[in-house]
């Protein structure tokens, strides 16, 4: 099953790379990875999508904390969740199609931040499912470029992740 | 004053209390070369390979309950010490290696001697640092003893680059450090004890499961408490040997892949089962789903929450420091005067005595070729059953395991995580320093004591007379084994041809050599070699063994901890299947 991980983390050298190699080293997914800085300096925000049965994902999170600058794991899953990705996508807008791509962004609430003679770029933001949606529902052939950050995650209401 | 960084280093490892440091030094290093050269309060051992430094610093801590401490210069000083890294990390012995690093400006330059020793050793220590800043030198080393030692402990590198132990500095030594993200538990949850000793107590067949946690954790003294109060029998692993004494009826042996029959047959019957720092590895319990298809319930004790439930699902997980929650779970049993029913526990140990009473480590005794079970018992015999046993990796590592019953803790040190054969000669050096007045033997094979045999000079240097059993049966016997039960008799490369003369060799090393090559001769070469003669000698015993003899109790790969392969003798017997509802309460 899908799930993500909310890491708090000192912001320090060589402490993506902490997190990254036990992934690799024991074999558990990552199917996207977020990270940067928060309102305070020291400490690093990063979201984890992977996948795993429950037991594996039991594991990630005790072998994520037992790392020393971990300093908190949660599962998002475990409750109610606000998911967000950002994706740039750049297609080719010409004749008919630019008609089209520009109705399509319209019903995905997708904005055209950049417009050439023969390109539009596109920015949408929404839950992973919805990009892959705007993927599905356009034409494949128009797509020149795609650039998704990943999924970030925060939970819903009182429940927040700090030290 | 400022200081150099070197000398904050060294500085810092005085403060820390080191004795020893197990080093080798190179151009990255040559700055705290130079300040350890002008003090006196801890003493540097010169190895002849980096690997060999980490060896004796992983056993020295292994047998004194101290961080030990080995230092090593950059690139490839740094490398060769990854295997004693990496075995220490799998054994969880507390260690800060020091390694050298080009200056911060070369570093990403593919300096000469350059290497990235914190990436590389990233997957194999609890943490390591790169020093980049001098003022960060005396808190970096602080952290690396305070985290080496604490919660589970494990090795911590310090990488430090020349330029920083160059530059001059104040010195102040912290007299503690926190770290945020870092907060062991100790005390085990109140309510997860207070099941744990319902279990016990309800348990009609309890067996107590003792890995290293219990020595690392020193807990030796809780669990034979807890053992010998409630009656139970119990099994150590080849990590948890003497944390019960190994001569005592209540334990079964060791079990596992090489375990005792009745180890290994309790470990799958039991009803309640309660691990002490201990992790249901491969080589212990084998097959996860055949070892639970026989229900039991399994109290699992560990400072490491990630130890707990990674292989085998438990009942009842108690995170923390298992001398606390073994206190704990003993007091609690005491105060409510909890204990399993006399009549169930009688019923068990009958069963238990019966398949004891097959003596699965029995072997053939030869007056022509010398059995190598022989030859560890007659050592033990010698020795008193004292000695501390360092050992390799093979065949003669498991008979050391199962033919010297060990007493106490810290009393055997070997490599049983990673496997790492070259282990066995410096670590009987680090224990010997750490134990300047014990009898120390390290059991090896004629393979594993030549890939650290240039040890045998550090042995003469500093004056640590340990005594070399190296059983040498001229094949990688364990490979052998394996090539003959599972191979076809295919011995590929298993075969050691061109051997040296050892009796030479440890003469040329200026110590004294033996040859034994009949059984007659095993125990009076053993008394000599420990007699008050050559007490300040290394002695080199290269015992001729038997070459077919193999290694039994065997459980085979994806087999189950009662589905062993049985020493000859036991092949014939007819044994009745456990019966689980069996009514032991009748049949006393």
């Amino acid at each position: 099953m899908r799930h993500i991980l909310s890491i708090l983390l000192e912001n320090e050298a060589g402490a993506l790379s902490r997190v990254v190699g036990l992934f690799s080293a024991r074999a558990y997914n990552i199917d996207s990875l977020t990270v940067s800085t928060t309102e305070d300096p020291t400490l690093s925000r990063m979201t984890i999508v992977t996948h795993g049965s429950d037991e594996v994902i039991e594991q990630i999170t005790k072998q994520l904390n037992k790392l020393i600058e971990v300093v908190k794991v949660i599962d998002l899953n475990e409750s109610d969740h606000i998911e967000r990705e950002l994706m740039l996508i750049k297609v080719r807008a010409t004749g008919k199609d630019r008609e089209e791509m520009k109705r399509m962004a319209d019903i995905f609430r997708g904005r055209i931040i950049d417009v050439t003679e023969k390109t539009y770029t596109i920015e949408l933001t929404g839950t992973s499912e919805k990009l892959g949606a705007f993927i599905e529902a356009i034409d494949r052939s128009v797509i020149l470029e795609t650039v998704r950050t990943g999924a970030s995650g925060i939970g819903r209401g009182e429940r927040i992740l700090k030290i | 004053m400022q200081i150099s960084g070197a000398e904050i280093l060294v500085r810092s490892l005085q403060e820390e209390g080191v004795e020893f440091v197990f080093g080798y030094p190179g151009g990255a290093v040559l700055e705290i070369y130079d300040a350890i050269f002008k003090q006196d309060q801890f003493k540097h051992v010169l190895v002849r390979h980096e690997q060999a430094a980490v060896h004796a610093a992983d056993a020295y801590s292994r047998s004194c309950n101290k961080v030990g401490v080995a230092l090593v210069t950059s690139g490839p000083g740094a490398t060769n010490a990854v295997t004693g890294i990496a075995t220490a990390y799998m054994d969880s012995v507390p260690m800060v290696v020091i390694s050298g690093q080009v200056p911060t400006p070369a570093i990403g330059m593919d300096a000469f001697q350059e290497v990235d020793m914190v990436g590389i050793t990233r997957p194999c220590v609890k943490h390591n640092f790169l020093v980049k800043d001098i003022g960060e030198l005396a808190t970096t080393i602080k952290k690396a003893f305070y985290i080496a030692a604490t919660g589970r402990p494990g090795p911590v590198v310090v990488d430090i680059p020349k330029d920083v132990t160059q530059r001059l500095a104040e010195f102040h030594y912290p007299e503690s450090v926190s770290i945020r993200s870092y907060v062991p538990v100790t005390r085990g949850h109140p309510g997860q004890i207070k099941k744990a000793a319902s279990l016990l107590a309800e348990a009609r067949r309890p067996y107590i499961y003792i890995g290293g946690g219990a020595v690392q954790g020193n807990a030796s003294a809780e669990v034979t408490e807890l053992v010998r109060m409630l009656g139970l029998p119990c099994t150590n692993t080849l990590m948890g040997l003497g944390a019960y004494p190994g001569d005592d009826r209540q334990c079964l042996g060791m079990l596992g892949m090489h375990g005792t029959y009745e180890a290994n047959m309790a470990m799958q019957y039991c009803d309640v089962l309660i691990a002490v720092g201990a992790r249901f590895d491969d080589r212990v319990i084998s097959v996860p789903s055949h070892f639970l298809a026989q229900p039991k319930k399994i109290v699992h004790i560990d400072i490491d929450p990630s130890s707990i439930a990674k292989r085998v699902k438990v009942d009842v997980p108690i995170v923390g420091d298992v001398k606390h929650v073994l206190r704990d779970l003993i007091d609690l049993m005491k105060q409510n005067g909890q204990r399993p029913d006399a009549a169930n526990l009688a019923g068990w140990w009958m069963q238990i005595e019966q398949w004891r009473s097959y003596n699965s480590l029995l072997y053939t005794p030869s007056s022509e070729l010398i059995k190598p079970q022989y030859v560890v018992q007659k050592l033990y015999e010698i020795t008193g059953g004292d000695a501390i046993i360092t050992s390799d990796v093979g065949q003669h590592q498991m008979w050391a395991a199962q033919y010297y019953p060990f007493k106490r803790p810290k009393q055997w040190l070997n490599s049983g995580g990673l496997g790492t054969m070259g282990f066995g000669l410096p670590a009987a050096i680090g224990a010997q320093l750490a134990n300047p007045d014990a009898q120390v033997a390290c059991i090896t094979g004629e393979g594993s004591i030549q890939m650290n045999i240039q040890e045998l000079s550090t042995a003469k240097q500093y004056h640590t007379p340990v005594k070399v059993i190296a059983l040498n049966n001229r094949y990688l016997g364990m490979v052998r084994q394996w090539q003959e039960l599972f191979y076809g008799t295919r011995y590929a490369e298993s075969y050691m041809d061109a051997l040296p003369d050892f009796v030479g060799i440890a003469e040329a090393y200026g110590h004294v050599g033996m040859k034994i090559e009949n059984p007659a001769d095993v125990e009076g070469a053993l008394r000599e070699a420990f007699s008050p003669a050559l007490k300040e000698r290394l002695v080199f015993m290269d015992f001729r063994t038997d070459q077919s003899e193999n290694v039994f109790p065997m459980i085979q790969n994806g087999k189950g901890l009662d589905q062993m392969d049985l020493p000859p003798h036991m092949r014939e017997l007819q044994i009745a299947p456990f019966e689980n509802n069996r009514d032991y309460g009748n049949m006393c």
